[in-house]
């Protein structure tokens, strides 16, 4: 009870600051999340989900101030894109692109929700409220109900070009709040590519809806801030056949946890999940994922990498969960630690729940420092110690790379790995 | 508890159907079923402090050993019962259980085991329990030599007595009931009580901690191997009595012992708990083989009766070098929860555990291990096979932990789940913490049905269905089998193969 109190209490004090827009269409949703809030307050350290990450930074009424980075260095720039830029968690319509792309539907949050009426409105806080159960994620409730911005994309056919959301970040104590929604029809292909960081601390979170023959690709390097504190739901519903592929590149942060809830409601359907988190001092980078199988024939990845030295830590919640009735589903989980020196950290919970007899289930999870006997080879070889450290590591983090279709975002994803390794070689 | 409607499980492939079959025929076959009618003293229903005083002075246990009973029976009413495993059991009414049940015929201690009531001992007799010295256990008649296995027999609250005690004594081992510890070494169970689980570790170890009414008792002197295996069977055979055992085990520098522990209850329509602790103590150089076959009443095959199986169980490697060994087959109990752990606090020293766990009908299990690594250089490795049939639930919960200081070492995990029926659930909640880098642990986990290949291979040579299907799931717990001492062994392979493969094997 006095637990449940004091979750209520840090909800309340964070609320006190925030101001929730009356809501067109969202006007139903926001209430709803809203009162799923007033039931489950704000997380607390002793709930079992949060057992590995301190929510305190993310209850916090105000972010820590985090410095922002003079230049944040662009990524994807050979990319025919269409870009368009949040500047700490408000639109920059100067600095972005003109919306109008042939077959995709792209509006604004803030202009949308005037309306009572919009296709978002079935989308619209719909997959996160499902995602509440079996786990509460109070802060995807959280954005649902304040939300200003964000964006609403609809894709009728194939894209023509990736949708580029660009996150600047100007403010040291900025704190943004972004809901996107994005809905791809049957049959329908579209890349998001998502960069940068939107505030000193953000809270976004992205509804994915794809139709039966569906695709979505989803790359996201989340930007090099170390003071960033970040939280980030990712809810993903798949219709027959569709497919879903997200990458996320994690590179300094004070606090990061992304979660991603992905649901399979049609038949064989595809769903990826990777991450590759490089720390280096204060990092703590959680990745929690929840699959959930409710079709037959239907596969899942998730493959986590994390790389971390000077006392980071790494953390990685997954699970599978495979309905009775999910018959030939294909699961297939990997979390992987390496250490490059004794202070860091890296704390697992690898879950299958399993209630379907006719399955292929597995998950691994290995961690330790790296391998001297391939260090000693590639020495033995003429390399210099720091190239093959760097050459190990990129090995190590390879395979969740491998995860991105699109090979020249894959090449720029690498390149901007060796870039940070370069950066933070040594003690 | 509802009785559950029979529900046809649906099957693709005829091999899962003869499984399915099988096991469902195997329902209401449990073995040891039967009730010895016998003219018991039981305690009020319930639990205060005042059972916790008759229990103690039932005992003639030293004020010291009341105390810390009252101590627990304090912290007990303050807890809550946990609820984060995946078993889902009405709750428990704590008062409506009898805490002390003991044979009439024991209430004037018997001197040695020739004086206990023969309806007693024939209880032994009926389940192979081997009480006469002379007796060897089943199945190894006509060895070259011999192998004797010492035997404390518990029945409901109390010990009925221990066998080979002279003999062991000899060699330095004692070997007695707790109660009988008690009066007799209470120094030594003074210094290591407690000592591993804490009087108020959790919620059931709590309880033990307050109304634990008798169990075994070891110490292995220094650089002593002990002579013989030492054995343990319990007995519930009371109705509406819960069972509250506790074992403590030294094994002193350089020692080594080999301990089985095995049980069983009558098939009831009511659920009866269990709640156990064990505790072993492991000093420099010394090694523990700590071997279960746990074969209590499951309830039937719609989830009626059962056992409640709440056990806590942990071994501390004290000295440097010191090994722990858990073998389990845990293939009885309505409800299991149990997760056997090693702290691994000396410099290279090493725990293990294998598990076969077999949840058929209605059952639960909730059942891993916690390796938690605090010395340099230590090692663990952990082989877990769960097998689920009809509408069971089989988790694996386990905790890897590597602390900062604990160097350079290392853990395997290997958790398999195999499906048998599309009614039942395989789960695997591992939890894995390291912080250094000069350890490695590597965790691995599988879940699947069994091999439709590997029948077909059998098949193609000629096996029939039944032998092929009784091959593989053979296979599959292989790794663990091999670790259980010669006689245990046989008695779980014969399990294995009757809580799942009737006929065959």
């Amino acid at each position: 009870m006095a637990q449940l109190q004091a979750k209520q209490d840090a909800l309340t004090a964070r609320l006190a600051g925030l101001t929730a827009p009356k809501g067109g269409f969202s006007h139903d949703a926001r209430q709803a999340a809203f009162a799923r809030l007033a039931q489950m307050g704000l997380p607390g350290r002793r709930d079992e989900y949060w057992r590995y990450t301190d929510p305190a930074m993310l209850n916090a009424v105000a972010p820590l101030e985090a410095d922002t980075l003079r230049v944040e260095v662009p990524i994807f720039e050979g990319k025919d894109k269409l870009r368009l830029v949040f500047e700490d968690g408000v639109f920059d319509a100067a600095a972005s692109d003109d919306m109008a792309m042939a077959g995709i539907e792209i509006s604004l949050l803030s202009q949308a929700d005037a309306q009572d009426l919009h296709w978002a409105k079935a989308l619209y806080g719909t997959l996160e409220a499902a995602g509440q159960t079996p786990v509460a994620r109070p802060f995807a409730s959280l954005n649902t109900a304040v939300a200003h911005e964000g964006l609403l994309i609809r894709v009728t056919g194939k894209a023509p070009r990736p949708i580029h959301i660009s996150y600047r970040q100007k403010s040291s104590t900025s704190d943004a709040i972004l809901h996107h929604c994005i809905k791809v029809e049957a049959g329908a292909d579209l890349t998001v590519l998502e960069t940068g960081i939107s505030g000193a601390r953000s809270n976004v979170v992205m509804e994915a809806d794809i139709a039966a023959g569906g695709k979505l690709h989803h790359i996201r390097p989340q930007g090099r801030s170390h003071g960033k504190q970040l939280v980030t739901h990712i809810f993903a519903r798949l219709a027959a056949e569709s497919l879903f592929k997200s990458f996320t590149l994690s590179m300094n942060g004070r606090m990061t946890r992304n979660e991603a809830v992905i649901e399979f409601t049609g038949d064989d359907a595809q769903a990826h999940v990777a991450g590759a988190a490089v720390g280096d001092g204060a990092f703590h980078h959680d990745d929690t994922v929840f699959i959930t199988h409710d079709a037959l024939r239907c596969e899942s990845r998730q493959v986590f990498k994390k790389v971390l030295k000077n006392g980071a830590v790494g953390v990685f919640q997954g699970k599978i969960l495979v309905k009775a009735g999910a018959q030939k589903t294909d699961g297939y989980q990997i979390s992987q630690a390496l250490m490059l020196d004794d202070d860091s950290q890296f704390l697992a919970k690898p879950e299958l729940e399993i209630y379907a007899d006719d399955v292929v289930c597995s998950h691994g999870s290995t961690s330790g420092a790296i391998d001297e006997a391939a260090l000693f080879y590639l020495r033995s070889r003429g390399v210099p110690m720091r190239t093959a450290q760097s050459l190990l590591v990129l090995a190590f983090l390879a395979e969740a790379i491998a995860e991105i279709e699109d090979q020249d975002l894959a090449e720029d994803i690498r390149a901007r790995m060796e870039d940070w390794l370069s950066r933070h070689q040594g003690k | 508890m509802t009785v559950m409607p029979e529900i046809e499980i649906e099957v693709r492939e005829g091999v899962d159907r003869e499984t399915i079959e099988t096991v469902n025929a195997m329902a209401g076959k449990y073995k040891y079923g039967w009730e010895t009618e016998i003219e018991m003293e039981f305690a009020p229903k319930g639990v205060n402090e005042d059972i916790v005083r008759l229990i103690s002075a039932k005992n003639e246990e030293p004020e010291w050993m009341l105390e810390w009973r009252l101590t627990a029976y304090q912290r007990w009413v303050e807890m809550e019962e946990p609820d984060w495993a995946m078993l889902d059991y009405p709750k428990i009414d704590y008062q409506d259980i009898y805490y002390y049940a003991s044979p009439k015929s024991m209430e004037v201690k018997p001197k040695s085991l020739d004086e206990v009531d023969p309806k007693l001992l024939a209880t032994y007799a009926k389940l192979g329990i081997p009480l006469q010295e002379q007796m060897l256990l089943a199945g190894v008649e006509g060895a070259d030599e011999p192998r004797r296995v010492a035997v404390d027999a518990v029945f409901d609250s109390v010990s009925l007595g221990t066998t080979f005690q002279a003999e062991l004594m000899k060699a330095g081992v004692i070997f007695c009931s707790i109660s009988e510890a008690l009066r007799e070494h209470p120094e030594l169970v003074r210094k290591y009580i407690g000592s591993v689980v804490p009087q108020s570790d959790n919620y059931f170890a709590t309880l033990n901690s307050a109304v634990f009414s008798d169990g075994s008792f070891v110490y292995i002197p220094p650089g002593t191997r002990c002579p013989m295996e030492l054995s343990t069977y319990f007995r519930i055979n009371a109705e509406n009595t819960g069972q509250f055992e506790r074992t403590l085990i030294i094994c002193d520098k350089g020692a080594y012992v080999s301990y089985l522990e095995g049980c069983t209850a009558p098939k009831r329509d009511t659920n009866q708990l269990h709640a156990a602790v064990v505790e072993i103590v492991i000093m420099e150089d010394a090694e523990v083989k700590y071997s279960t076959v746990q074969n209590w009443y499951p309830g039937d095959e719609n989830g009626v009766g059962g056992i409640y199986n709440f056990v806590t169980k942990r071994a501390d490697c004290r000295g440097d070098r010191a090994k722990v060994m858990w073998t389990q087959v845990e293939t009885g109990s309505a409800i299991t929860w149990k997760y056997p752990s090693c702290i691994l606090r000396g410099d290279d020293s090493q725990g293990e555990f294998y598990s076969i766990a077999i949840a058929n009908n209605a059952q639960q299990a909730d059942t891993g291990t916690k390796m938690i690594h605090l010395g340099k250089r230590t090692k663990s490795r952990i082989v877990s096979k769960g097998i689920s049939a009809g509408r069971a639930q089989n988790t694996y919960r386990g905790l890897v932990s590597m602390h900062p200081k604990a160097k350079e070492s290392r853990n395997y995990t290997q958790c398999d789940s195999l499906l048998i029926g599309d009614k039942c659930g395989a789960h695997t909640v591992p939890y894995i913490e390291v912080k250094n880098n000069s350890s490695r642990v590597e965790h691995e986990a599988t879940t699947s049905k069994v091999d439709d290949d590997q029948l077909f291979y059998c098949r193609s040579r000629g096996m029939d269905e039944e032998e092929a299907v009784a091959l593989v799931v053979n296979g599959f717990v292989k790794d663990v089998l091999q670790t259980l001492p010669m006689e245990f062994a046989m008695e779980a392979q014969a399990l294995v193969a009757i809580s799942l493969e009737g006929s065959v094997g």
